[in-house]
């Protein structure tokens, strides 16, 4: 028995559901009861079983009371600017923080954009239109059971000008729940926004999390788009970002994933006019007997593209890392540039990394270049600090700080910047 | 201050030190010569405890402890520098964090307080001078995209804010350009101290016409074949290494 059979049906949204949210969501749960979970039989989870999540028993998370202190340790502060908080799935307007925007510019729980007609008549647009049901049964379980999420939408030539803290709290007590929060970003051409995805949770239950965003980047838009997964260490995370850019638009996206047993991420942008540019870099931390999956899918479909990749992972204990970085580059796409690097640092001997590059290109005149590596730290390096007087466990904690921390840097985002390499440092001891 | 009794090593299978025996005292400064391959590197490297050779006899006290029974950083804190031959890059940690990280995890060692930034900066200060450097290079990673000029005054840096008793240059004079070898000597001269010794590893006289030795040792084949005072390293200026090879493997043939 799958989940989706099992699950019960969460109420319509809103009241009265759009009958093509009706009839989209009853096709993907068509399609997912049809393909089921995924398994490692699949090329693309093959590394990453999810049988722990095939094999569980959920029920839709219910909405949960948390004081401001409860997530204090979460949130930006004096640097935050938008912040819409959803606790097990479910919008909390007291712990959101919805300062006034430029004219035009929304950001809403989704329940409450599909009230507005023209917000609603976007979402019919472009809800789906990105992440496709046929590509991953997750997806296809999130668009059936998605009940909630955030709409962020930003018209012409306008820069939201705040940063959105996108923040997704799993309350304690929620083992064997599940949420689908479901994200629609729309920038219109010239527009600007950053985004950060916060995923948390506050206890280490066994709950289940299955976000998916989409984001349509308009001609000369930039997304900077960033995503951190903090979940609690007996959760299991599964999510989808999927990005296309028109002509000139920018997506600068980072993922970054310490928490849950089971996580996975799979990003994919699509170049959809010339000139664009996508920058997907990311940072992992693994240990205990963590998994933790990346997919990413560059799609230059389009000529005169740049899209730059860097993921990097720490490993320790039995931790389990998992790259796949496909870049693919159409007839069309000349003068593509591409480049992508997975580095990967393991300090234990029980730790497991499968990283694989896969370069598709179908155009001759291209520059596309990708490089993965696992390593331990270079004893030359240890024993030039230890030479100075630093003893090998800190040493090798500033040493793998550095590693990691090279790849932070390129986080535009200052308060995002400052809470990873925190986390970095906490996570190093 | 140092004493090295028969001491050998072994790189892999390959036996390099065959047999040195050698006594630093403090406030000396002892220069080790030899041809390429003689072994003078390969000794400075044991000495700080390098992981890629492993001693296979002989002793060495420092300051009344057995020193090969420390680990590297033990070492250190207990006083050894080495000046590297080639000073490794660290990619991602700036020179300020990990000097600062270096004294004082030797202060620590010696159960003296911590150093905050605030006042690591107002001894860094004086230090610099000592490299004719500005603060800038504080910021910069270490080593990281440096020039060989560079590198090498970085490590006299390193000298200089550690302060060791014992100091151990690598051909620090190798690849140095006028200007920079006259800095390095400079730097070298200044931190000299009466309870401190230096020992210089060099191919070349040209260092010692700066920094000027007690005591000459030529390195030949693993051991020390000759030893004199500072008017050796100008005999081999003049004559080059090969009459002393020549008896060196003369001596082992007897």
């Amino acid at each position: 028995m799958t989940l989706a059979t099992r699950e019960r049906l969460p109420a319509p949204l809103p009241d009265a559901a759009p009958t093509w949210l009706a009839s989209r969501r009853a096709a993907a749960l068509q399609h997912f009861t049809e393909v089921g979970f995924p398994n490692t039989r699949q090329e693309a989870w093959r590394f990453t079983d999810i049988s722990p999540i095939a094999n569980a028993a959920f029920t839709p998370a219910s909405a949960a009371t948390l004081t401001p202190g409860a997530i204090a340790p979460y949130v930006f502060g004096s640097d935050e600017g938008v912040r819409l908080v959803f606790v097990n799935g479910h919008y909390d307007a007291a712990l959101s923080l919805t300062p006034t925007l430029p004219a035009g510019v929304a950001v809403l729980p989704l329940s409450a954009a599909l009230a507005d007609p023209a917000h609603a008549k976007r979402i019919e647009k472009h809800l789906g239109a990105l992440a496709d049901i046929t590509t991953d049964p997750f997806i296809a379980l999130n668009t059936s059971y998605a009940t909630e999420g955030a709409y962020l939408f930003v018209p012409n030539g306008i820069d939201l000008g705040s940063n959105v803290h996108l923040l997704f709290v799993t309350a304690r007590g929620a083992a064997g729940t599940v949420a689908h929060p479901r994200n629609l970003i729309i920038l219109e051409d010239g527009a600007r926004a950053e985004v950060v995805e916060q995923f948390v949770g506050l206890d280490d239950g066994a709950y289940f999390v299955n976000p998916v965003t989409e984001s349509v980047v308009g001609a000369n838009a930039e997304l900077v788009h960033y995503k951190v997964q903090r979940e609690g260490l007996g959760a299991w995370h599964v999510g989808a970002l999927a990005a296309r850019q028109a002509r000139d638009a920018r997506y600068y996206g980072f993922s970054a994933a310490i928490g849950s047993a089971i996580g996975r991420t799979d990003i994919r942008t699509v170049f959809a006019g010339p000139g664009g540019e996508a920058v997907l870099n990311g940072l992992y931390l693994v240990r205990g007997d963590q998994l933790i999956d990346h997919h990413t899918r560059i799609e230059h479909r389009e000529p005169n593209c740049a899209s730059r990749e860097l993921y990097k992972g720490v490993l320790d204990g039995r931790g389990h890392a998992v790259f796949n970085g496909q870049v693919y580059v159409t007839p069309e796409a000349q003068k593509t540039d591409g480049k992508q690097t997975n580095r990967n640092l393991v300090l234990s001997n029980g730790a497991r990394v499968d990283t694989k590059p896969e370069l598709e290109i179908f155009a001759d005149d291209v520059k596309c270049t990708h490089g993965a590596t696992v390593g331990r730290l270079e004893k030359m390096s240890l024993f030039y600090l230890e030479s100075r007087g630093i003893g090998p466990t800190l040493a090798t904690r500033m040493l793998t700080y550095a590693f990691a921390a090279e790849v932070l840097s390129s986080l535009s985002i200052p308060p995002v910047r400052t809470q990873l390499e925190a986390l970095l440092g906490e996570w190093l001891g | 201050m140092l004493e090295i009794k028969n001491l050998t090593a072994k790189a892999g299978d390959k036996e390099i030190l065959t047999g040195i025996s050698l006594t630093v005292k403090a406030g000396e400064v002892h220069a080790i010569m030899g041809p390429n391959g003689s072994g003078k590197s390969t000794l400075a490297q044991v000495l700080a405890g390098h992981p890629s050779y492993e001693v296979t006899g002989g002793s060495v006290t420092f300051l009344g402890q057995d020193l090969l029974a420390l680990e590297p950083e033990k070492r250190a804190q207990a006083g050894v520098f080495l000046a590297f031959q080639y000073p490794v890059e660290i990619a991602g940690v700036t020179n300020a964090y990990f000097l600062r990280a270096a004294f004082n995890e030797q202060r620590k060692a010696r159960g003296e307080e911590e150093v905050d930034p605030i006042d690591f900066i107002d001894l860094l200060e004086e230090k610099l001078k000592i490299v004719e450097w500005g603060p800038e290079i504080m910021q910069r990673a270490v080593n990281f995209g440096f020039s060989g000029g560079e590198k090498k005054r970085n490590e006299i840096l390193q000298m200089a804010v550690l302060s060791p008793k014992l100091a151990i240059l690598d051909e620090t004079d190798s690849g140095l350009d006028i200007d920079a070898l006259r800095i390095v000597a400079n730097g070298v001269n200044k931190l000299q101290r009466p309870d401190a010794a230096t020992i210089v590893v060099t191919h070349y006289q040209r260092l010692l016409d700066h920094v000027v030795p007690d005591f000459v040792h030529v390195l030949a084949g693993g051991r020390i074949v000759k030893s004199g005072g500072k008017e050796l390293a100008l005999e081999l200026e003049a004559r080059g290494y090969e009459w002393l090879e020549d008896s060196a493997i003369a001596g082992a043939r007897a």
